[in-house]
């Protein structure tokens, strides 16, 4: 099947005072229809970047995509203007974010946000638009929806919120819903039923979903693949079996270490990564992960080991992972 | 755990009322919040009780008000037998030597203004008469414990990480050589490899100087990693509390048992969204808690009983508490 996006080689940039962020490094990935695409990393590792370079919602300046270029449906994003950007945007990609309580507009009804979308988007009627909203409310799990299309957000709870966003983005049937760590600002019993909604939603309208988090029990269960994210690179991708079960990179495996497992005995130690990541100013010449690992050789720290695929549709970015699969074997 | 078990801190029916003002030229007290509402229980010297729930449901506020830093509305907290309730100002603040905080935001809780070395002999200088070079020495020392370069002592906060930070709140913990640390979602703000290592630190040093803690967080997993005991707090009532490996693997509370299957596990092998116990609706407000069990909206198995009368929080076998009308001894 062709891809729905692709992506090559994307640079982005923010030039502050300290220095130039070199926020996203060069990734390049493809998504395809209707796939569930996780993106994990810590905060600072490009994953929210990476994902507003998409949207083109990167503030120029101080941003600056430097490089690259984003193929969505056969189009590069990047070479759109501000109009025909603006028709793709919550349109055919649409995006939740991570704070439901500062993404919705607090003067405004959650209805009428809604309806707004319609009516640029859809060409409806604010009658038709109302109809629509209210529906929308309904698919995304809101008791009562007829009615709490006229309340205004703050008359909704933080969960209630998210979904009122997640309704939002579907308005238009998009074909890419990028999710920007929608459940990290709500409690795991509502995280369950935010995840449980999306892929339901994913399910019977065959869209596209990108999910960034933080979280790996998050894409553990629900992504089809996965980018593992550091500095700026992707250093890992491929599916939830591979990352987690044959995993490759040593950040990958520090990650998955530095998790307590359900089934430990007490008194287990975790097993943390020592340090801190790179200062994404002063860029490492190297491996961006060198400073951390635990198998680093000389040559990782003049070389930087681009993304290679190790075994079919497995990706890792490491000079040593054939080594250091047969170290970890023994 | 220790054979004897003996109890440190003994909180009985505590309970802490926040009063909710309405009016604008006229405040009258109309309404209370019950954060926390008639709760019991021990920490055993030299363990670490976890303490899990999610937001609202008045975990921090029962750590802030066994240390008074809270005045609870009714109820008594014992520390080694002497009830805080009864003592004066003076008398609490020598004990509040024995008993210190750290706090979840690495970022708020240390002044920006101070450096590292006066943060951490600030305790120093309210409960001890050390000298300057005592201090100078006790700072230096405590920084070589939390991990951190003893040289940093003229630094500003800005100048830390998150985890390094984390450290630097502990270390100012640690001064004043207390028997109870209380630790208010010490990790929740750091990245997943920061985490382990301030987890490991945590564990090294109650190892090292017989520390007893209160650990409060959401992150379940996280929580029996590091705790012997946990309670579950749910609108400002204990639901269960038993040993780390009891309430994991025989759960006897509703609330608990959809905590627990809510968790991600980051294994794609045991991902378990498909059994997984999806609770309807959100927390109710603690201003008007319902009638009868406060859980009683959200049950899966609530009876007619639950909508009449609060159960009981009562130990239905050893060690085991639990506040159901439906829990049974399997």
């Amino acid at each position: 099947m062709d891809a729905l996006l692709k992506i090559e080689n994307l640079k982005t940039r923010f030039h502050t005072e300290d220095g130039v962020v070199k926020a996203v490094n060069g990734i390049s990935y493809e998504m395809k229809k209707g796939e569930v695409l996780g993106v994990v990393g810590e905060s600072g590792c490009g994953k929210s970047v990476h994902a507003l370079s998409i949207m083109r919602l990167i503030q120029i300046p101080p941003g600056e995509i430097a490089d690259g270029v984003i193929w969505f449906e056969g189009r590069n994003l990047l070479e759109l203007d501000e109009n025909e950007i603006r028709k793709i945007r919550g349109s055919d990609i649409a995006m939740v974010f991570q704070d439901p309580m500062t993404s919705l507009n607090p003067v405004y009804t959650v209805g009428f946000q809604i309806v707004e979308a319609l009516k640029l988007h859809k060409n409806m009627s604010e009658k038709q638009g109302k109809v629509r909203a209210a529906e929308l409310l309904d698919l995304v799990g809101i008791p009562d929806a007829k009615k709490r299309v006229d309340n205004y957000p703050h008359q909704f709870s933080g969960g209630m919120r998210q979904r009122a966003m997640i309704a939002m983005a579907l308005s238009c049937s998009p074909k890419l819903l990028i999710a920007d760590e929608p459940t990290t600002a709500l409690d795991v019993t509502i995280q369950a039923q935010i995840v449980d909604l999306v892929i339901k939603l994913q399910e019977e309208m065959g869209m596209a979903v990108m999910w960034i988090t933080h979280d790996l029990g998050v894409v553990a269960e629900m992504a089809q693949l996965i980018n593992v994210m550091y500095a700026g690179f992707i250093i890992e991708r491929g599916t939830a079996q591979d990352i987690f079960k044959r995993t490759l990179h040593p950040y990958t495996m520090g990650l998955l270490a530095s998790l307590p497992s359900i089934d430990e005995a007490p008194g287990t130690k975790l097993i943390s990564i020592p340090g801190l990541p790179p200062d994404l100013v002063d860029l490492p010449q190297g491996c961006p992960f060198y400073a951390r690992c635990i198998y680093r050789k000389d040559h990782c720290q003049k070389n930087r080991p681009g993304l290679e695929e190790a075994k079919d549709g497995h990706y890792v970015a490491c000079w040593r992972w054939d080594e250091i699969k047969v170290e970890g074997a023994k | 755990m220790n054979a004897e078990n003996s109890t440190l801190v003994c909180v009985r029916n505590l309970r802490k009322y926040f009063a909710v003002t309405s009016g604008i030229l006229f405040k009258r007290q109309t309404k209370y919040v019950k954060a926390v509402d008639d709760v019991s229980f021990d920490i055993y010297k030299g363990e670490t009780l976890g303490l899990v729930g999610e937001t609202g449901c008045g975990k921090s506020t029962t750590g802030r008000t066994i240390l008074h830093l809270y005045k609870p509305t009714s109820g008594e907290v014992r520390f080694n037998d002497v009830d805080l309730t009864d003592l004066s100002e003076n008398e609490l603040r020598d004990m509040r030597q024995r008993m210190q905080m750290i706090f979840q935001d690495p970022y708020a809780s240390l002044n920006p203004r101070m450096t590292v070395g006066s943060i951490i002999s600030a305790p120093l200088d309210v409960h001890t008469n050390a000298s300057k070079t005592e201090k100078r020495d006790r700072v230096q020392e405590l920084l070589k414990i939390v991990g951190l370069n003893p040289d940093f002592v003229n630094r500003y906060p800005h100048e830390f990480s998150g985890g390094q930070r984390q450290r630097i709140g502990i270390a100012r913990a640690l001064a004043v050589n207390p028997d109870l640390i209380i630790c208010d979602e010490p990790i929740s703000s750091l990245d997943v490899s920061i985490q382990a290592q301030v987890v490991n630190l945590l564990e090294e040093l109650q190892e090292k100087l017989g520390l007893t803690y209160l650990f409060i967080a959401h992150d379940l997993s996280m929580v029996r990693h590091i705790s012997d005991r946990m309670a579950v707090m749910y609108l400002g009532k204990i639901m269960e509390l038993a040993d780390r490996n009891e309430i994991y693997l025989h759960p006897l509370h509703p609330y608990t048992r959809a905590l627990m299957s809510a968790v991600p596990i980051p294994d794609p092998d045991k991902a378990n969204r498909a059994e997984r116990i999806l609770l309807e609706g959100d927390i109710p407000s603690p201003i008007n808690p319902p009638k009868g069990c406060n859980f009683n909206t959200r049950c899966p198995i609530a009876t007619e009983i639950c909508f009449k009368e609060d159960p009981d929080y009562r130990e239905l076998t050893s060690d085991h508490f639990v506040a159901c009308h439906h829990a049974k001894v399997e």
